[in-house]
C-alpha cells in the first residue's frame, strides 16, 4: 500500500514567499562556508544534512492524499487544490489515453476539501470513470454547484469523464477498489467521515477535520476502536490542545496530542500530522513534530507510536 | 481520586496525587468542583499544589480548562504550583503554560495571590 500526500494544509492554501525562501538561503548558505560543494552528490548531502524546514517546505496545498496497490485502483482522499498536482502525475504515470477508475472518498465539502476538482484534468477526459464515495446526501449537488456559475466557468456536465456518487452507510463494511473500507461520523461544522482502509494485513485510517470534546468516555473508545492496530493514522492536528478546547473549541479540528493518545489507545504504528494550521511557518510545524515526538516519548508505555508531519509530495509505503 | 487541602490564611491549597487520566478524569473534576465554587471574587484564593502529580493526560487537561474557565467568570484566583518535570514538560508541550500561572512552589504562589 502506497501513500502519497499531494496536500496536507488546512483550511486555504498557501505559498512559500519570496522572503521565506530567502531565509531559507540565508540558513543554508551561512552553514556552508568551509563544506565541499564541488559536486551535486556533495550539494545533495549537505542538503540531507539541513533540517526539514530549511531545505525544503511542509507546502500549502490543501487535502489530498492518494492511495495506491498493486491489482488495486487508485484511492483518492478528498480533493483539496493537491488534487491539480496529483491529477496531472495520475496522467503522466498511466498515459492521458489510457482510460482509469478512480475512487474518491470525501471528508466532506468544505472548500479547502473540494477546490481541487475543477483542476482535476482526469475528470475531463472521456473514458475515465470516476466514483465519488461519500457518507452526506448532498453529495451530488455539492460537486455540481461547485462547477457551475458563478463559481467556475466549466459547467459539470462538460467532464468527459463518467462520474458516478456513491452514498454509503457510516460503519458499515464496503468492498470498493480491491480494499475494505469503512467511514466513521467525526465531529465538524455539516458533520465530517473518516476512513478506515483495510487491504492485505495493511490499514490506514485517514480522520481529518474532526474535533474532539473530550467529554465522554464512549467517544474516546470510538476512536480508539476505528484506529486499532493501524500502519498509519493520517490526523488533524491544526492546533495546539489548549486551542483546540479553548480559543477555538467547535472549530471542527483537533491536536497533535489527541492524536497521539488515541493511537497509543489503538496501539497504532505510526501517526501523521495532518491539516497544518494556515498560519504555520516550516519552522513552527517542525517544532510542532519535534514537541510531539517527545511527548510520545515521555508518554509512551510499551508501545511506541511513530510520528511524522506529513508535507506535500511525501510518499510512504505500508 | 480524593483530593488533600489545607487552608493557608486566605488561600486554599489542594493536592491532587498519582495519574490524571482517563481513568481518574472523573473523579479528579467531581473532587475538585467544590474548591471550585468556593473560589469566587474577594473569597479564597485555590492553588493546585501538583507535587504529587506524575502525569496529565488531555482528558485532565480538559479538567483543568474548565477550571480555569469558571474561576474566570467568578473573578476568583487559581493557580498552579510545584510541577514535577515530566508534567511541567505536558503543559508546554499543550501550551497549558500559557493557560495558567505556574509557580515553582507553593509558597511561591502563595506570595503572589496573597
Amino acid at each position: 500500500m502506497k501513500i502519497h500526500f499531494w496536500g496536507t494544509r488546512g483550511s486555504i492554501p498557501i505559498a512559500i514567499t519570496a522572503q521565506d525562501i530567502r531565509a531559507k538561503l540565508a540558513y543554508a548558505l551561512a552553514r556552508s562556508v568551509g563544506r565541499d560543494l564541488s559536486s551535486a552528490v556533495h550539494i545533495d548531502h549537505y542538503l540531507d544534512s539541513l533540517p526539514f524546514d530549511a531545505s525544503a517546505t511542509f507546502g500549502g496545498n490543501t487535502s489530498c492524499v492518494t492511495l495506491e496497490a498493486d491489482a488495486a485502483e487508485p484511492i483518492i482522499l478528498d480533493l483539496g487544490s493537491g488534487a491539480r498536482s496529483m491529477g496531472l502525475y495520475m496522467l503522466s504515470r498511466f498515459g492521458a489515453t489510457t482510460p482509469l477508475t478512480y475512487h474518491v472518498f470525501m471528508s466532506h465539502f468544505h472548500w479547502d476539501h473540494i477546490m481541487g476538482f475543477p483542476f482535476f484534468t482526469p475528470a475531463y477526459i472521456p473514458g475515465n470513470h470516476i466514483i465519488i464515495h461519500s457518507c452526506h446526501d448532498e453529495v451530488e449537488s455539492a460537486f455540481r454547484k461547485q462547477h457551475a456559475e458563478p463559481f467556475f466557468p466549466v459547467n459539470f456536465k462538460q467532464l468527459g469523464a463518467r462520474i458516478e456518487f456513491d452514498l454509503m452507510q457510516p460503519g458499515a463494511i464496503y468492498q470498493i477498489g480491491g480494499y475494505e473500507v469503512r467511514a466513521k461520523k467525526q465531529l465538524h461544522v455539516g458533520d465530517s467521515y473518516g476512513w478506515r482502509f483495510e487491504r492485505a494485513g495493511k490499514i490506514l485510517v485517514y480522520s481529518t477535520d474532526s474535533e474532539h470534546k473530550l467529554e465522554k468516555a464512549g467517544e474516546v473508545d470510538s476512536f480508539v476502536e476505528f484506529f486499532r492496530n493501524a500502519d498509519l493514522v493520517i490526523f488533524d492536528a491544526m492546533f495546539s490542545l489548549a486551542e483546540a478546547i479553548s480559543a477555538k473549541a467547535d472549530w471542527g479540528h483537533s491536536s497533535n496530542i489527541v492524536g497521539i493518545e488515541l493511537c497509543q489507545l489503538a496501539r497504532a504504528r505510526r501517526l501523521a500530522l495532518f491539516h497544518h494550521e494556515p498560519a504555520s511557518s516550516d519552522a513552527q510545524i517542525s517544532e510542532m513534530l519535534a514537541e510531539s515526538r517527545r511527548f510520545e516519548e515521555i508518554t509512551r508505555s510499551e508501545h511506541p507510536v511513530e510520528v511524522i508531519a506529513a508535507w506535500d509530495g511525501l510518499e510512504m509505503t505500508l | 481520586m480524593e483530593l488533600t487541602h489545607k487552608t493557608l490564611a486566605n488561600i486554599e491549597i489542594v493536592s491532587p496525587d498519582g495519574r490524571i487520566d482517563q481513568f481518574s478524569a472523573e473523579s479528579f473534576q467531581t473532587a475538585l468542583a467544590p474548591y471550585l465554587a468556593n473560589c469566587q471574587k474577594g473569597g479564597a484564593a485555590l492553588v493546585l499544589d501538583f507535587s504529587a502529580v506524575d502525569y496529565i493526560s488531555s482528558l485532565g487537561l480538559r479538567v483543568l480548562m474548565l477550571a480555569s474557565r469558571q474561576v474566570k467568570t467568578q473573578d476568583g484566583r487559581i493557580a498552579i504550583a510545584n510541577l514535577q518535570p515530566i508534567v511541567e514538560e505536558v503543559f508546554k508541550i499543550t501550551r497549558f503554560h500559557l493557560v495558567f500561572s505556574i509557580y515553582q512552589s507553593v509558597e511561591s504562589a502563595c506570595e503572589s495571590l496573597a
